[in-house]
């Protein structure tokens, strides 16, 4: 889960992590309020859950509370890459000597925390990345000892030719890997990393990533999601213990484990069309779940089909089923489904879908074609006026 | 012969007096797996299915001779779980939970590394060694014993392949899911190497989805060390950037981990990629028939050409 910068810098205050005074508004007034208190120079910037703000014009600095009036009038509502800005940090403005970077990931293949630092850091980080990677110092942390003090040492004289700005760095880094270690992140990163004329250091941006399988153990942090900046449906989906992802294409997909679930989405597009989302209704077969499913799936008026694509192990089939039947009751779908059933309890299943005039294949690649072709038959009938066809 | 499960194993089940415990223990007899203890804290002395209860992994071991374990706790306490099995000398351990923090993996993966334990999982489907044995979730009947060995990061995806290849004829030595977390126990590499030593293993498939680089590894592992044919799946082609797609480990971060890269890697190594589950049982039929029609004449071939490369080098060396 991403959160933003106002909120991951929430947390390094925890730690300790040197940030520049600051708040969220959502208002003009706020964020001039918000000014007045500061009493310096700020800076107003976007919180939006993507890469380039500045770039695209959501980073503007304000002299006084007017302009930070101003400055945050224009920002707010202002669109960065289909992304609406809803909220500005408003934030002291700082001086700049340098900028270095500091960051943590989870490294898979080594299955090590890695710290990297750069003395390049700032907004082209990716590019220095890229076409300089010298320029970036990696190091390796044994999950089991955590961050030793001579290894932050070290990784600060990478940075530093100055022993007093290294003496400043080097607790932040212990820190910086602390909050990593401590709120389940999957990526911790100050950039830039900045020191003054006057030789403070400061940790100007924040960008935090947290680790979905550790959130329950952080309600603190899953209280930070915002909601606006998802899909409709994702938050939905998740708190009925489905995974839900939205699509651009028109075959809606229902299906049981996250393997089979992009497999199935692979096969659509291997056979011309597109799907409209991924969904995985997990291992459980509670009927409800299947109703979530289809609840979120047919408000999206994309979709021209919807299959099912189950294969039964500790997932029931004639408890999919049931919820089949039970939201086709409710929700009245206009368009095809189709199904698709191998496994624990299919006969069962199988009897219970003949109630309503559906029959299920135990083929996968048979019930993506399927999909397929009638929700061609769909869209051609809709386009006559016609209703759309049920399969038989 | 098999890997990892055979007729020597002797399972505790973690968890056992749970509903998904209990359920699968009933499933895992059924099928013939020789479960012989279960653990849950506190209720020890009680049956289920007939399998004795104890409070500890061990005392379950010291009573029963339990080699391996399977978890069926929910995630909050699989971790504990992992560490009791592997600290009473248990030598598999099959992790089926789902959702713990990848910290708390990192800690896991490196305490084993300098243990006899290995770990399978957690996020696995588990491991079947079809007419002897299951350790796990995964149904029985779409199995068939033979030789081809199933290594995957899915679970029912795993289930699906199977299917195929048993439709097609094609029974499995070992058929198992390895976790669809970024962080687990035991990886491609660990599975490839034990197949290809494996005797009753004639040919390994292999699934793999988009995330990471683990795919990308196994095909450079495959081209030095693997001589069995190997044919693999990739899922999660149309799978858009930096969305989590399910599994924890199926996500595209930064440009890499996508499907394309692994098919191009898997490629470039000569590995057959099918479009479809369905593909996987054709492709390695052909793989097979490919090999039981002209093994011997590539084996010429090749001693030709190094015995040319000798002539060629002895030749520069007296120039």
């Amino acid at each position: 889960m991403k959160i933003h910068e106002y909120q991951a810098k929430e947390i390094f205050r925890k730690y300790g992590i040197p940030v520049p005074p600051g708040e969220m508004a959502t208002t003009p007034d706020q964020a001039k309020e918000i000014a007045q208190k500061i009493g310096k120079p700020v800076m107003i910037k976007a919180q939006v859950h993507v890469g380039g703000r500045g770039k695209a014009g959501g980073i503007k600095s304000a002299e006084n509370p007017d302009e930070a009036y101003q400055k945050a009038k224009n920002i707010l509502g202002m669109d960065i890459k289909g992304l609406k800005v809803k909220k500005v940090l408003v934030t002291e403005s700082k001086e700049i000597s340098s900028e270095a970077y500091i960051g943590i990931i989870v490294d898979r293949r080594t299955k090590k925390p890695v710290m990297m630092v750069s003395p390049a850091g700032g907004i082209d980080i990716e590019e220095v990345a890229k076409n300089t990677p010298e320029k970036i110092f990696k190091l390796e942390v044994d999950p089991l000892l955590g961050l030793q003090s001579y290894q932050a040492r070290n990784l600060a004289f990478k940075l530093y030719a100055n022993p007093k700005t290294c003496n400043q760095t080097v607790p932040v880094i212990m820190k910086l890997y602390q909050a990593f270690w401590k709120e389940d992140c999957s990526l911790a990163e100050i950039n830039p990393f900045i020191t003054t004329p006057k030789g403070e250091v400061w940790a100007l941006d924040a960008k935090i990533n947290i680790d979905d399988n550790g959130l329950e153990r952080h309600p603190e942090i899953e209280a930070m999601r915002d909601l606006d900046s998802e899909e409709p449906g994702e938050n939905e989906a998740r708190k009925m213990g489905l995974s839900f992802v939205k699509l651009d294409g028109n075959i809606g997909c229902v299906v049981n484990g996250a393997g089979l679930a992009m497999a199935t989405m692979d096969l659509v597009k291997h056979f011309g069309a597109e799907p409209a989302n991924f969904l995985d209704i997990g291992g459980s077969s509670n009927p409800e779940k299947v109703m979530t499913a289809m609840r979120i799936i047919t408000r999206d008026p994309n979709v021209k089909a919807i299959l099912f694509n189950i294969f039964g192990g500790i997932t029931r089939c004639d408890d999919v089923a049931n919820g089949i039947v039970a939201a086709l009751k409710e929700f009245k779908p206009k368009v095809p489904i189709v199904v698709r059933l191998t496994g624990t309890n299919e006969d069962k299943a199988r009897e219970i879908l003949k109630q309503v005039g559906l029959s299920a294949t135990s083929s996968m690649e048979e019930v993506v074609r399927k999909a397929i072709e009638l929700s061609n038959v769909t869209q051609l009938q809709m386009f006559e006026g016609c209703d759309a066809p049920t399969e038989k | 012969m098999s890997i990892l499960v055979d007729k020597n194993t002797r399972l505790v089940v973690q968890g056992i007096t749970g509903r998904d415990g209990a359920f699968h223990t009933k499933q895992m007899l059924d099928y013939g797996t020789k479960v012989v203890a279960g653990v849950t804290p506190g209720k020890a002395g009680e049956k289920v299915e007939g399998v004795p209860v104890f409070n500890s992994v061990k005392e379950a071991v010291e009573k029963t001779k339990a080699n391996t374990s399977v978890i069926y706790v929910p995630s909050k306490f699989a971790v504990d779980a992992i560490y009791e099995a592997a600290d009473a000398g248990i030598k598999l351990v099959v992790c089926i939970a789902e959702g713990i923090p990848t910290t708390e993996m990192l800690k896991v993966y490196h305490y084993l590394k300098n243990s006899d334990t290995r770990l399978v999982g957690p996020n696995s489907p588990g491991v079947i060694t079809p007419g002897v044995a299951k350790v796990g979730i995964m149904p029985g009947q779409i199995h068939k014993k033979g030789s081809i060995g199933v290594v995957s990061r899915s679970g029912t995806l795993t289930y699906e392949v199977a299917y195929h290849l048993t439709l097609n004829g094609l029974g499995q030595s070992t058929s198992l899911g390895i976790g669809g977390d970024p962080i687990i126990g035991t990886n491609f590499i660990d599975v490839l190497e034990l197949f290809q030593k494996d005797p009753q293993t004639e040919g390994i498939v292999l699934i793999g989805e988009i995330g990471g680089t683990d795919e990308e590894e196994a095909a450079s592992y495959i081209k030095k060390n693997v001589t069995k044919p190997v044919v693999a799946f990739v899922a999660g082609r149309t799978a858009p950037p930096g969305k989590r797609m399910g599994h924890a480990g199926a996500i595209i971060s930064g440009g890499s981990g996508t499907a394309a890269e692994k098919v191009a890697a898997f490629n470039k190594v000569g590995i057959k990629v099918a479009e479809s589950p369905a593909e996987v049982a054709v492709l390695m039929k052909k793989e097979l028939e490919k090999r039981k029609a002209k093994p011997k004449v590539k084996k010429v071939v090749a001693k030709k050409k190094k015995a040319v490369k000798r002539v060629k080098v002895q030749r520069r060396k007296r120039k």
